[in-house]
């Protein structure tokens, strides 16, 4: 007959669940295993002062030695930063900057001296920086089509809706399609070494390997037509607005041209944070002997293509060496030797606390 | 079967009987199931949200809410889905079940749903009454059939089933007709009569009651066939109206967690507001709200301000969104599913005498029994054993003792009497009257031992049995008793005057061979005494009492001699009364009354009411663990008391207050004034002079006592206008004593006693434990109600929360199964807030970054696994295992119980404590990555990292961090622990490699595309990672370092503190009663 269990009680569309049973458990002794009496074998660990204290301490000493070691090896990189903006006037890119024009076809050029206090060891890694540049914004974000930049012949052709407005000119598509790929960054940077005797020798700069490896071959892959010539399999497309040449002469190099061109790949992958640096170019070590930038007087001589003026930004080039943990960043070593400091003072209070009261906590709070 | 047509009222339409208990169709299920999921609110909110997804240009995709609720409407529908597919096969099994039908004399086969009220239905043995019979035909000679209402109600023992007279003996030329009531619910309950026309006689009238109708659903037993007239089908069937479900109780965890909900819910509200205001701050700015770098779409530039604010504002709710989990509400429902199950396995329930373990009817108040507060118990089948022994008689103020150290009675082996070891005797006449009114007043059968309804009423049978007179059976209106000198004595059974709770007696009125009619009356001492002949209460009355202080259930028996004009006045008064159609129990009760006056008074009897297993170790237990007892029985003030002593609720040291009539009564007094001054002094006594709480230890217990007529003057004198003093007073008092006995409490004063408590200041956790239909309604008023599966049949079962074999089983369910229920599913609540608290926190923080453009931190795959999977299950596999304490230790110091008091880990504190450590590891994690960040080239060849590997390396350190947490507050760790939070962690970690590892062709955008592995090259992500995870947690270990110890680490403290004598040692082999009492003497009165 109707098993009288049912209960007409889920009538809001609540999940209810009535619990188990009804008549099925009847007659039926529980079985005695483990798991349903709840006596499953179960490590019982206790956190207390006794077996926390060493923890604390242990913590303490490696953490403190690691930061140390984060801290001088942050210290040790040499870093070098030249603001390029040119919104003051004794700045040398104050004409490019004041008299920009997206309609300039030839573009504007100005030299900033400078100088390195110290020889560069290493491989010099180069960076362009931006400030209050919001590549992190939602609209901006969004604004891409990866699968036109992954060579989708029908994504080139068509861009993604993502793409708007920087989607098609005159019904014509945009590659690279997208507010990012439209707003990359097109300053060149070029770097001479005043040599003591008054020459100035251009420093060789590196523009391959500053990209993601899977990036520049797995996840941008220029389109491939019915002829290998990137000027005929983007035929049909415009460049972006605002951009001076077309995505398939971004370079002579064909590995390194269109798509996957690096430093479009770089300007792809969207910062984090309104003020960042990306990757420029690698002035690699010659050999052993001598420092890859020694000491002495260069120029930077930059082709001046990028306002950033309109929205008050900042540009920047950076001049940094590497080391195991990247960058020249304090804060890693400054974090490690606190909570390093933190734990090994915590240790201390609690061994205090634990020697003066421990017995007296023994004895107390039992039952209230 | 033509009748008269102005006599009868034939409703225009009866339904048929189709048993419809499924809530959809195939049609209709769709649509009416996901109405009714999405009128649950919390349904709807996420429905709401996912539409704004949709509608909206929101930073989510409407996947990563649209998953979550998806996959809970659907697991909700299927379960409803196949529940209801269940409840279809049921019904249909029902519905086509093939009956036979009596029409125009001939047998027709038919299907069950086809049957129409008033068919003549024939059932065979063992099968199941189609619909709601009257008994017209029974193939037994006697005109009885006997049924079983297990699947109704439960009891398996045999009722017995009366045919209507005269109708027995020609179904097929039988013309009547049948007036009923209206359908209702009560099973037991039942009105009607019939006509029946003979030959253009004058129609001859039959009352109908619950005797005559076989209900739908119950089953024929030891009865060849029986034929019945349908008299209501279908849904009219009382087995159907009785499907109407009880009302849902609400757990108080359910309501913090709405509380909860709510501050969260503002929290996501003022969020998106900060956000949105900021944004058009922001804005403002020249240059900042389109710079040539980030032009907007010409739609969005033409769309109205207020309307982008509005829009603007809606996509914020989105990205917040997560703060209010949906996943909260699926894992706090299977907690609770899989938790009970936990309940009904514990072997420690099982009782091998009934071959039952512990029934969970509910799963929805599992943690509410490790809330509670007050304890309001049944005292007979609950607190004692309801299997009663028959101790001593008294006959004419003498004492009969039985004396046989065996005292086991079995079968039918006659005993020597007592009559003859006793020096005092009454007369032999009025031994014998005396034990032949044992031998007929009663509803005893006689079936492979004694069957009856009450235990007492078996004891007393059996008692005289004892003493030589054995009751062999009722055949045909005919008992039959064996007496002393083995003759076979015939009476014929008149009437029975039934028993009830309010009368508490019962009558029968039986006509001996000599034709003597004689009524024989037993009952309570208090229903009886008013009712005999004054002179002879006096002598017994002192036995009575004597015994009832020994905590013996006292009946006495009485007996009238009725003349023949008398019992013919009575006889149609009786048959007039059963007629009735309207307010028949008042017209019998009339009768009944009338009847059982001036009767002679013959003795009492003293029938013993063991105590439960462990009954008195569970009250202390209970007592211990600060929950206040209070006792709610119908029976005598002197045996509750008694009964209170023996399980300790009452102590030697407890000053008795007492409010009954007995202590009203006070010469030169108004009641109401008496009453008045006792309030008083009670009050006076147990609040004000009452030190204050925290020196509580060595105040004076108090035990109040208070019984039903008192109680109906302190909650009915509405006349007066210090009605709400009384109320208060009274319960101020009450709460103030440690226990309190309520006697002589009408079952419906019972409730009115727990909704007074439930509904007093601080609305604490009742729960209501009883085992008979009588403590049906306080189980239903009660917040937790418990049934026992007593002897008294199932109603308290059927409608409990939980049903436990025993009492002593209690202390576990109490003590152990909720203490650790609670505590569970408290920290889930604490912890599920905490984890979406500071998992939507930095993605807040970074709206202050990125121009408030509601770009989200995380991927949307992130944002959806994260509480589906990644940190889902260690939480459910805690709240499931988690034994903070191990359950012996719970079960061994009953104080651990009030640490969880009050809703402890759920109230505004904890919740506080929980909510600044979720914005403390909220702002650890989103300011740690954001200083790494400064310079964003982590990579050793000089590659910088993008804003998916800043969202991405919160998320590790979020994910890895509330796990960690969850793992330092396992104190109980299980294979399955282990294996689930280890696991959920290597899943997160795989899934990472694996969603970052493919150019997933469905998604628009690569955005993950090995931003994980490359995550993983950067030793600077390394060790930001575990640097932050620390420092998260930090605060977490110093927590659990200096707070106070728990788990075995107490154990080994408590132990000594019990050692150092805190805890009085137990006996656990003191008598079952405690005879010396000196209850009298600090009693005030």
């Amino acid at each position: 007959m109707m098993a009288s269990s049912y209960s007409a009680k889920d009538e809001d569309g609540h999940i209810t669940v009535s619990g188990p049973g009804g008549g099925t458990l009847r007659n039926k002794k529980p079985e005695n295993t483990a798991f349903k009496q709840q006596r499953l074998p179960a490590w019982q660990p206790i956190l207390t002062a006794g077996t926390v204290l060493p923890a604390f301490f242990i913590i303490g000493l490696i953490f403190i030695p690691i930061g140390i070691g984060l801290y001088v090896t942050s210290n040790n990189i040499k870093e070098f930063e030249i603001d390029y903006t040119g919104d003051d006037a004794s700045s040398p890119c104050y004409n490019c900057a004041k008299n920009f024009s997206w309609n300039n076809t030839k573009s504007c050029t100005c030299t900033i001296p400078f100088q390195l206090d110290q020889p560069y060891e290493s491989n010099v890694f180069m960076y362009y920086g931006l400030s209050n540049f919001y590549q992190n914004h939602r609209r901006y974000v969004k604004s891409r089509d990866d699968s036109q930049l992954n060579g989708n012949i029908d994504s080139l052709k068509k861009p993604s809706k993502e793409c708007e407005p920087y989607a098609s000119i005159d019904n014509k598509p945009i590659a690279p399609c997208g507010a990012i790929a439209n707003s990359m960054f097109n300053d060149t940077l070029k770097l001479f070494y005043n040599d003591p005797n008054g020459t100035s020798v251009p420093i060789p700069l590196t523009s391959t390997g500053i990209a993601w490896w899977t990036d520049k071959h797995v996840k941008f892959r220029n389109p491939v037509g019915t002829n290998s010539n990137l000027t005929a399999v983007f035929q049909g497309t415009m460049k972006p607005v605002n951009w001076h040449r077309p995505v398939y002469e971004l370079d002579t190099d064909p590995e390194n041209n269109g798509f996957i061109n690096e430093d479009f790949i770089v300007w792809m992958r969207t910062a984090a944070l309104p003020t960042f640096r990306k990757l420029y170019r690698i002035i690699q070590k010659k050999n052993n002997m001598a420092p890859t930038l020694p000491r002495g007087n260069y120029t930077l001589v930059v082709d001046y293509n990028y306002p950033v003026r309109s929205f008050e930004g900042r540009k920047r080039m950076i001049l940094s060496t590497i080391s195991w943990m990247g960058g020249k960043n304090p804060f890693l070593g400054i974090a490690y030797i606190t909570v390093g400091s933190v734990c090994f003072f915590l240790g201390v209070v609690l061994l205090v606390i634990h020697h003066k009261y421990g017995n007296r906590n023994n004895s107390a709070n039992i039952s209230n | 079967r033509p009748c008269p047509a102005d006599e009868v009222f034939i409703p225009p339409k009866f339904c048929d009987n189709r048993i419809v208990s499924s809530k959809y169709t195939v049609w209709n299920f769709l649509p009416k199931n996901l109405f009714e999921q999405f009128r649950r609110i919390a349904n709807f909110y996420f429905l709401i949200i996912f539409l704004v997804q949709v509608i909206v240009d929101t930073p989510t995709s409407p996947v990563t809410s649209g998953l979550p609720l998806f996959f809970v409407i659907t697991v909700t529908a299927i379960k409803q889905g196949y529940e209801d597919w269940l409840r279809h096969k049921a019904d249909n099994e029902v519905n086509k079940y093939r009956v036979t039908v009596l029409e125009d004399g001939r047998r027709i086969q038919k299907e069950s749903e086809k049957i129409k009220v008033g068919d003549v239905l024939e059932v065979e043995e063992d099968e199941t009454f189609p619909c709601d019979l009257i008994l017209l035909q029974s193939s037994r000679d006697d005109g009885t059939c006997f049924v079983t209402t297990a699947s109704l109600d439960g009891e398996s023992n045999h009722k017995t089933h009366y045919t209507v007279p005269d109708t027995e003996r020609d179904v097929e030329s039988l013309n009547a007709t049948i007036e009923c009531e209206q359908p209702q619910p009560d099973l037991y309950k039942f009105v009607g009569r019939m006509h029946i026309y003979k030959n253009n006689e004058e129609p001859s009238l039959r009352s109908l009651g619950p005797e005559n109708l076989l209900l739908k659903g119950a089953t024929l037993k030891n009865t060849q066939s029986i034929c019945g007239v349908a008299v209501y089908t279908g849904m009219e069937t009382k087995m159907a109206l009785n499907y109407q479900g009880k009302s849902q109780k609400r757990s108080v965890v359910e309501k913090s967690i709405n509380a909860f909900l709510l501050v969260y819910l503002c929290i996501l509200v003022s969020k998106a507001l900060v956000c949105t205001t900021l944004k058009y701050v922001w804005q403002s700015k020249p240059g900042q709200d389109e710079p040539w770098y980030n032009e907007k779409t010409l739609k969005e530039k033409e769309t109205n301000l207020y309307l982008n604010m509005f829009t603007d504002f809606l996509s914020f709710m989105v990205l917040f969104n997560f703060i209010i989990p949906v996943s909260m509400y699926v894992t706090v429902e299977m907690q609770k599913f899989l938790g009970s199950f936990f309940i009904s396995w514990d072997k420690d329930f099982f009782d091998s005498e009934i071959e039952e373990g512990a029934l969970v009817n509910t799963s929805d108040l599992n943690e509410e029994l490790g809330q509670v507060e007050y304890v309001f118990t049944d005292k007979t089948g609950t607190l004692t054993q309801n299997n009663m022994e028959f101790i001593e008689c008294c006959i004419d103020g003498h004492q009969y003792k039985y004396r046989d150290a065996s005292s086991e009675v079995d079968g039918f082996c006659v005993t020597d009497g007592p009559v003859n070891t006793v020096q005092q005797k009454a007369g032999r006449e009025r031994e014998e009257l005396f034990l032949r009114a044992l031998c007929l007043c009663h509803t005893v059968q006689v079936k492979e031992g004694f069957i009856a309804s009450s235990p007492d009423e078996i004891a007393l049978v059996q008692g005289a049995m004892r003493y030589g007179f054995t009751f062999l059976g009722l055949e045909s209106k005919t008992m039959k008793i064996l007496n002393r000198t083995n003759d076979v004595e015939m009476y014929e059974l008149l009437h029975v005057l039934n028993f009830d709770p309010v009368r508490r007696r019962m009558s029968v009125i039986v006509r001996s061979i000599s034709g003597e009619t004689l009524l024989f009356c037993k009952g309570a001492d208090s229903s009886i005494f008013p009712r005999v002949k004054q002179e002879e209460v006096e002598t017994i009355r002192m036995h009575v009492e004597r015994n009832a202080t020994d905590g013996y259930r006292t009946l006495c028996v009485a007996y009238k001699h009725l003349t023949a004009e008398e019992y013919d006045q009575v006889d149609s008064g009786l048959r007039e009364a059963r007629l009735a159609l309207q307010d028949r129990e008042e017209k019998l009760m009339a009768v009944y009354n009338q009847v059982e006056t001036g009767m002679n008074l013959i003795g009492a009897t003293a029938v013993e009411d063991r105590l439960q297993e462990e009954a008195a170790e569970t009250m202390e237990a209970l007592q211990g663990a600060g929950i206040k007892v209070w006792v709610l029985t119908g029976d005598k003030m002197e045996t509750a008391k008694s009964t209170c002593y023996a399980c300790r609720l009452f102590k030697r040291n407890t000053e008795l207050l007492e409010l009954t009539v007995r202590t009203l009564e006070s010469p030169g007094k108004r009641r109401e004034d008496r009453l008045h001054d006792l309030l008083l002094e009670y009050h006076k006594k147990t609040v004000q002079d009452a030190p204050p709480a925290k020196t509580r230890v060595a105040s004076q217990d108090y035990g109040f006592i208070v019984d039903g007529a008192t109680l109906s003057m302190v909650l009915n004198s509405s006349s007066e206008n210090n009605l709400h003093d009384y109320k208060d007073l009274f319960l101020q008092i009450c709460q103030n004593c440690t226990s309190v006995l309520c006697c002589r409490m009408a079952p419906l004063q019972k409730a009115q006693i727990v909704k007074m408590v439930k509904n007093s200041k601080g609305s604490p956790i009742t729960l209501s434990i009883g085992d008979g239909a009588n403590d049906v309604s306080m189980i239903l008023e009660a917040h937790v109600g418990i049934g026992i599966k007593g002897k008294e049949g199932r109603q308290a079962v059927r409608n409990s929360d939980y049903a436990i074999p025993k009492l002593k089983h209690l202390k576990k369910l109490l003590l152990g199964h909720g203490h650790l229920y609670y505590v569970r599913i408290a920290h889930l609540v604490q912890y599920f807030f905490y984890k979406n608290l500071c998992f939507i926190l930095p993605q807040f923080l970074y709206q202050f970054f990125c121009g408030c453009s509601q770009q989200p931190l995380y991927d949307a795959a992130y944002l959806t696994m994260y509480n589906i999977c990644f940190t889902s299950m260690p939480i459910l596999a805690y709240s499931l295992f988690e034994q903070h304490i191990s359950l012996e230790m719970l079960l061994e110091n009953a104080t651990l119980y009030r640490q969880i008091g009050k809703n402890a880990m759920l109230r505004w504190g904890p919740f506080l404590y929980w909510t600044l450590l979720g914005v403390f590891h909220g702002l650890v994690f989103f300011f740690g990555v954001w200083f790494l960040f400064s310079n964003p080239a982590l990579q050793d060849n000089g590659q910088a990292f993008g804003n998916w590997s800043y969202g991405t390396i919160v998320f590790t350190i979020l994910v890895f961090t509330v796990t960690l947490k969850l793992a330092l507050d396992t104190r109980h760790w299980t294979w399955i622990n282990h294996f689930v939070i280890w696991g959920s962690l290597a899943f997160y970690v795989f899934f990472s490699f694996f969603w970052g590892g493919v150019i997933w062709p469905f998604l628009r955008q690569q955005r993950l595309y090995f931003v994980f592995a490359n995550m993983l090259s950067s030793v600077s992500a390394w060790l930001v990672i575990i640097v932050l995870i620390l420092l998260s947690l930090l605060p977490e270990i110093l927590y659990v370092v200096l707070r106070k110890p728990r788990g075995p680490y107490a154990r080994q403290k408590l132990v000594q503190s019990s050692a150092g004598g805190i805890q009085s040692p137990r006996s656990s082999a003191r008598p079952l009663l405690m005879r010396t009492f000196s209850d009298e003497s600090n009693t005030v009165s």
